[in-house]
């Protein structure tokens, strides 16, 4: 390299220990970029996932006992879902938009053999009654929510909301938002790992 | 065919910018005399050809071509057209396209413009600028293709992610993108200049109009950004220090810093490898932004479709630029002379207090954006790093660095005395005093950080028009102006953050319809709610009568919307700003008899947050026309001597 100017000239040389300074910034890098690949190839790779980890996933369900929703149907209480077979616990209501979108996956997953219970949250039985009559009834038991305590205890945010339930009682599954068409493989699968 | 020329341009793009890293190289093998008339052309050619092809994407997209995969996945044909429009860049290889052409187009804009360069170093730029282009080019061909196609084409497309159906999106990710990529420049000017050790004065007029554009870009995106996460989120907050707030808050702490030190290797040849280093780190952060987003790395309300292939041929890509620049860096900057010195109360030394204050606090953002992801990595437990943390950490040292802003322009170049420093400040600081008397005896009691940025902001106020004093209006250059207007802008934003989260009250209700609710000087009758329905959404409606004092009553409608496709809600914050403060409204969930959940914000001030941002650009704006004037004068009197 020739000189080419004025301010290109070679500087005497610099003590050995402020040379080594000036790989500081290249080695700091290297670490950030080995934790970056670690991050990326070691970590959890589905951040949606991750988001919605919930901290009841593996916790027995939250003690609560709800009144009847519909006259001639039972209530529900935390004892009721420990029945020896996993099943699902949703939160709905007649108000919730989302909760007419999700109505035709619940029925199919009543199809396909499906325990369902369910708490109504914030909701009138005659709306409830109104609301499953023209989008379909899946549920074997419903629970009236009237204050919204189950939904709290849960940490459940909004509705619609879904738990999978074990036969211990044990929450192995929550899925937040309504249930399209392509989460009920991942559903259905959650009951299979819950026997 | 459309999708066809659109990749065909593409291909042909990086066919020419590999001959123009071809070119560059040997060009600085030999003697290097004549290859930039080579070069030039060729920089240009594949700056227009990229815009052809993001053209192509946005045609598809207005015309919603269903047999392009990319399209069919993004956009719908109930789209309302400026969404159509904007939706070309709103996911992954749209956005990257529109990255790619933006550094394609920097390099065209350099080839074409820059004249104050040595022909040598403006060589080993462009050289540089291909060699970022090629590997670009190869992650948008190899695993972005955006113009792939579909076969059968879909009936009908997917939908835009409702958040991103505003028009706020369709300027800020382009404004944002300018900025990121526009530093592009920066750094290759900075690798340009290492490779043929030419760092002085020259090269750091030439490099400064790169950057203070790129940096008014950046400000303006990002106050653009706020803002929209501010009335589209209703959350009523402006700054979530969210991971891809942060990502875009990075390259513009380095580039503020280089856009000063810059400025001090300009003036006085000071501080050259730590400008060099600067550049290296500005572009640096803008393309680990890119990784973080990208990738999927980072959980945020930002993160699009992910797949770590991508975020693999990202990361290669960074190790290779950063690591090469660093490494680089590492071996030349010790053959560079060492600038000149000087004191510590000087303008260079607050100079170099801002740069210090701006690197940690860059430092601090970037900690705690990465720590979460760290922690979860080696232990697998979840957390968040949010505002406790940055506002902790950052605030004060922010407040400092407004401080050291405060009396940096109020400085002689070299050396000044302590005397004449007291001299000049005694005015900002007197009215700093004043302000703080105000608080105490008139306000009730505010956070301690509010209360110092109260405070300073009249303070800086004050200190930002000094400069001006005693001095020749009419004669003071441009560039003058342009510094007093951005530091001035720093001061009316500062006030406006202090104000919000002082003086912000709030208030959360059930309400039934008819009742009256009071927050700040607005008294909010709850009309009832009503149905109404969009081109692609239906929503809930609130109705809120509305009035200030004895004044004329207005009506507020906030939503609550449900779009069709994808099946999300959305809230749509009704907002009324007056002279003094906005009223913020969100209509919440209906509880099922009759009563509506109303939240409502009454922030006085708080629009002098972005109003000080758009002050911050335009004074970057004046300071760029002033700078590239005076550079063009001097030219032409080159030229004739």
């Amino acid at each position: 390299m020739g000189m080419t100017g004025d301010t290109s000239t070679i500087a005497p040389e610099k003590p050995p220990s402020r040379r080594l300074l000036l790989w500081v910034p290249l080695i700091v890098a290297a670490v950030f970029f080995g934790f970056f690949g670690y991050a990326l190839y070691f970590g959890n790779s589905s951040p949606q996932q991750r988001a919605i980890e919930s901290q009841l996933i593996g916790e027995p369900m939250p003690e609560f006992s709800l009144e009847p929703s519909l006259p001639g149907r039972p209530g529900l209480s935390s004892t009721d879902l420990a029945t020896g077979e996993p099943r699902l616990l949703n939160f709905f209501a007649s108000w919730c938009v989302p909760c007419i979108a999700e109505a035709p996956q619940l029925m199919q997953l009543r199809d396909a053999g499906v325990q369902i219970d369910a708490i109504a949250v914030r909701d009138r039985p005659e709306d409830v009654y109104a609301f499953l009559q023209r989008w379909g009834d899946p549920y074997q038991r419903i629970g009236a929510d009237m204050q919204s305590e189950a939904q709290l205890a849960l940490g459940s945010s909004g509705v619609p909301e879904t738990f999978v339930v074990d036969g211990d009682g044990v929450i192995v599954h929550q899925h937040i938002g309504d249930i399209r068409p392509e989460h009920v493989p991942e559903i259905l699968a959650a009951l299979e790992n819950a026997q | 065919m459309i999708a066809e020329a659109g990749l065909a341009a593409l291909w042909l793009a990086a066919a020419l910018c590999g001959l123009q890293l071809v070119f560059g190289i040997m060009a600085l093998r030999s003697d290097g005399t004549g290859a930039v008339n080579a070069i030039r052309p060729v920089a240009i050619i594949q700056g227009l050809l990229t815009v052809f092809s993001f053209a192509m994407l946005v045609w598809l997209f207005m015309r919603t071509d269903l047999s392009v995969e990319l399209v069919a996945a993004n956009s719908h044909s109930a789209k309302p057209m400026i969404y159509k429009f904007s939706g070309t860049w709103g996911n992954h290889e749209g956005s990257m396209l529109l990255w790619v052409a933006i550094l394609a187009l920097s390099g065209s804009l350099v080839a074409m413009f820059e004249k104050r360069l040595k022909e040598r170093t403006l060589t080993a730029t462009l050289a540089a600028q291909a060699a970022i282009g090629l590997g670009f080019y190869a992650f948008l061909i190899f695993a972005s293709n955006p113009f792939a196609r579909l076969s059968p084409a879909a009936v009908e497309g997917r939908g835009l992610n409702p958040l991103l159906q505003d028009p706020g999106l369709a300027f800020h990710p382009p404004t944002l993108y300018v900025g990121y990529v526009g530093l592009s420049i920066a750094f290759s000017f900075a690798v340009g200049a290492l490779l043929t050790r030419d760092v002085g004065p020259t090269f750091a007029r030439a490099m400064r109009p790169w950057v203070l554009a790129s940096w008014i870009f950046l400000t303006i995106g990002i106050a653009a950004g706020s803002y929209w996460a501010y009335y589209e989120l209703g959350w009523g907050g402006w700054w979530f220090w969210d991971p891809v707030e942060n990502a875009s808050l990075m390259p513009w702490l380095a580039a503020t810093a280089l856009l000063h030190s810059v400025t001090v290797l300009a003036t006085r040849d000071a501080l050259r490898a730590w400008t060099i280093m600067l550049a290296v780190v500005a572009f640096s952060m803008s393309m680990l932004g890119t990784f973080l987003v990208r990738s999927g790395v980072l959980t945020s309300v930002h993160a699009f479709a992910v797949d770590p292939q991508r975020g693999g041929f990202i990361l290669a890509l960074l190790i290779i630029y950063i690591g090469g620049a660093l490494a680089l860096y590492a071996t030349r900057v010790s053959t560079v002379r060492e600038g000149a010195q000087f004191e510590f109360m000087s303008r260079e030394g607050a100079l170099v207090a801002n740069n210090l204050l701006l690197s940690a606090i860059l430092g601090i953002v970037l900690i705690g954006t990465l720590y979460p992801l760290g922690v979860e990595a080696v232990t697998g437990e979840q957390l968040s790093v949010g505002p406790p943390y940055f506002n902790a950490t950052a605030g004060p040292l922010a407040l400092l660095l407004v401080a050291a802003m405060a009396v940096g322009p109020l400085l002689r170049w070299r050396r000044d005395s302590w005397r004449n420093v007291m001299n000049r400040i005694s005015l900002p600081v007197l009215i700093t005093a004043l302000a703080l008397m105000a608080l105490v005896f008139l306000a009730s009691p505010i956070g301690i950080l509010p209360m110092l940025g109260l405070m300073l902001a009249a303070g800086v106020a004050a200190a930002s028009i000094a400069p001006l004093w005693k001095r020749n209006l009419r004669r003071t250059p441009m560039f003058i102006y342009g510094m007093v207007i951005a530091h001035l802008g720093i001061a009316v934003s500062m006030a406006g953050m202090a104000f919000e989260s002082a003086f912000s009250e709030e208030v959360l209700v059930a309400s039934a319809p008819g009742e009256t609710h009071q927050v700040g000087p607005y008294s909010v009758t709850f009309d009832g709610t009503r149905p109404v329905a969009g081109p692609n959404w239906t929503a809930i409606e609130g109705g809120l009568t509305v009035q200030r004092g004895d004044g004329d009553p207005f009506v507020l409608a906030p939503q609550s919307r449900m779009f069709s496709s994808p099946q999300t809600e959305t809230n749509e914050a009704a907002i009324r700003t007056g002279w003094t403060g906005q009223l913020y409204t969100v209509l919440g969930s209906t509880d099922g008899n009759g009563r509506s959940q109303l939240r409502l914000w009454y922030k006085p001030f708080v629009t002098l947050i972005w109003f000080g941002a758009l002050l911050i650009a335009l004074g970057g704006l004046l300071s760029l026309i002033g700078r590239v004037r005076r550079e063009k004068r001097a030219m032409e009197r080159e030229a004739w001597a």
